[in-house]
């Protein structure tokens, strides 16, 4: 017999065998929602790895200019410079790179498909809890990146590998509080461009203003008066001590206290718009 | 509690406000289950509004609806677990593959990563995207992303299916393949609700149609129905000598019994025909009065026509109008 069929009606037949399926698998648990959605934070950097190129470019070309040009003016040697510099350098690369939860989710909202998110029954905070998850990579990468600089440079921490990784960890922690702001950021802006804009206006003038360049002790009064009260300072000096071996738990303390108030307010706010944007 | 009843979809006097714009401004619309049901109306009408409170999008200001038998303030948990939305815009992540798009999807609803995979290959075979699997999203092309997207939305086959211009942007080629998606879905017992600017896309598709303008719904029957209240087709008439325009023009007239319009173009005539027969007796008429004629067409009224009909005015300048209002 020869195939006489017209295709669509092979179509129809296939089409319907496909809607046929009537399985109703068990509504996803929120850890398991929000890993798929960490694991689509992982398939992005994937697909589009020069997205982490972006940012990570600046504090890497920072890290070069600032040791080379100015270590010897500011610290008397490049050598000990870059034993000053290089956690600042650390702070900088992930908190650039942090910025992207915002931008991303924006991207998310401009492009519809936060839409068919927000319309599955899963647990609402999944895509930015699994998102947060998810861009630990990125900051891993980054930092691995900004490490491996500075240790080819002849940087030497002397809290050891202990000092270090526990260093990245703190700083994994803050960038997750931080994310939720960016989170916010990120869903109230118009376009993913306005929230990277945004988000350089707030990062940039924080960690000049801070103690990662240079030791404020010279300052007027007045920038001291600011720098001390800025949270970066405050990050960068536990992630000196601990990356040196000298940290103090109040310094480690007082950077996990602050990743959890940013959490406390951050998140729920976050949520909140979520659950009402239009 | 869950209602039940004949209909997948159930309003009463919805309504939504944007500032000072009422975008849905009263609408009752029922949408019988197992049926394609279509809003129909121009950019701006208020349709996107209609389906993104059904589908639990955004909170209506007013009126209540069911969908599904469930209510859509109270319920909207269970309702977004049955429904399933295609947006106006691919909704869909441009940045992963077609296939990982579907797995993503698949666990998000509950699916076991194995069978995750098999139901995004299984979609992905029949939307005949096998082969662009694994390409990422941003190279595929207008169809492709439409298909993909719909494939996206039956993942876990929904009781309903919003679709929210399905066809808008597509080649017409594109367009019937999505236009056989929505039959199949139908034939399949999914109750699907779209939204067209299209009258010949809700023709084609739609049980039943809601003509929707400025928020409120002006019309709703089936296509027929809604056709005969616009009342005929259009008959479009090119000639071969110009000249011969005023003698065409007045022989339609007698024939069609209706208004002849000379169109910009000095070889155009169109007219109204009450019927296909009249149309076919004028074009033997003008043969044998010796007025050639290179070209004709019997058009059905276009969107257009029905708003003209339905409105009073044409779709086209809704928002002209609503400006000039404001």
């Amino acid at each position: 017999m020869t195939t006489t069929t017209p295709p669509d009606s092979v179509f129809d037949q296939t089409m319907r065998a496909v809607i046929a399926t009537t399985e109703r698998p068990p509504r996803a648990s929120a850890l398991s929602a929000s890993l798929t959605f960490s694991w689509r934070a992982l398939l992005k950097i994937k697909h589009v790895p020069e997205q982490l190129g972006d940012v990570v470019g600046i504090p890497i070309i920072f890290t070069l200019l600032f040791t080379y040009l100015f270590g010897g003016a500011l610290a008397g040697s490049t050598g000990d410079y870059l034993q000053f510099l290089l956690p600042g350098s650390l702070v900088m690369a992930v908190l650039m790179v942090s910025m992207y939860v915002g931008v991303g989710l924006n991207t998310d909202v401009t492009k519809g498909v936060f839409d068919r998110f927000r319309s599955l029954s899963i647990w609402r905070p999944a895509l930015i809890v699994g998102g947060l998850l998810g861009d630990a990579c990125r900051y891993l990468i980054a930092s691995a990146l900004v490490i491996g600089l500075g240790l080819a440079m002849g940087y030497r921490p002397a809290g050891g590998v202990t000092g270090v990784v526990s260093g990245v960890v703190l700083l994994l922690v803050f960038a997750f509080g931080l994310g939720w702001v960016w989170s916010t950021l990120g869903l109230l802006m118009r376009t993913p461009s306005a929230v990277m804009k945004m988000g350089m206006l707030v990062l940039f003038p924080l960690t000049f203003a801070s103690n990662v360049f240079v030791d404020p002790h010279t300052l007027p009064g007045w920038l001291r008066a600011f720098v001390h009260a800025n949270p970066i300072t405050h990050l960068v000096t536990a992630e000196r001590g601990l990356m040196g071996g000298t940290a103090t738990a109040a310094q480690i303390s007082w950077v996990l206290i602050a990743s959890a108030a940013l959490t406390a307010l951050f998140a729920p706010l976050t949520m909140q718009i979520y659950r009402t944007k239009q | 509690m869950r209602q039940r009843s004949e209909s997948a979809v159930e309003t009463r006097g919805l309504t939504k406000t944007f500032g000072a714009t009422r975008a849905v401004d009263g609408v009752d619309l029922t949408v019988p289950a197992g049926s394609i049901y279509g809003l129909l109306g121009p950019n701006g009408a208020g349709k996107t509004t209609v389906i993104r409170m059904l589908a639990t999008l955004t909170r209506p200001d007013a009126g209540r609806a069911e969908v599904l038998g469930y209510d859509l303030i109270g319920d909207a948990g269970a309702i977004r677990s049955r429904v399933s939305l295609t947006g106006q815009f691919a909704s869909v992540d441009e940045d992963l593959t077609g296939s990982e798009n579907l797995v993503l999807l698949g666990r998000l609803l509950g699916h076991r990563r194995p069978q995750a995979k098999a139901r995004a290959d299984e979609l992905l075979e029949a939307f005949g995207l096998g082969d662009a699997a694994n390409r990422t999203v941003k190279q595929y092309s207008g169809g492709m992303r439409r298909r993909l997207d719909i494939a996206a939305s039956i993942v876990v086959t929904p009781e309903l299916i919003f679709l929210d211009e399905p066809t808008t942007g597509l080649d017409p080629r594109s367009r019937n393949q999505v236009w056989q998606i929505v039959r199949a879905l139908a034939a399949g017992g999914c109750t699907v609700l779209l939204t067209t600017q299209y009258l010949d896309e809700a023709d084609q598709l739609a049980d039943r149609i809601a003509v929707i303008d400025r928020g409120t719904m002006i019309a709703e029957g089936t296509s027929t129905e809604l056709k005969a209240s616009v009342g005929s087709g259009v008959l479009r008439v090119r000639i071969t000598a110009p000249r011969q325009r005023a003698a065409a023009t007045r022989l339609l007239t007698r024939i069609l019994q209706t208004t002849v319009h000379e169109e910009s173009d000095p070889t155009m005539l169109s007219a109204q025909a009450a019927a296909p027969g009249s149309a076919a007796h004028a074009l033997a008429e003008l043969s044998r009065a010796g007025i050639e004629v290179t070209d004709f067409a019997l058009g059905q009224p276009s969107l257009d026509e029905v708003f003209l009909a339905l409105t009073g005015h044409p779709a086209t300048t809704t928002a002209t109008i609503r400006e000039a209002a404001s």
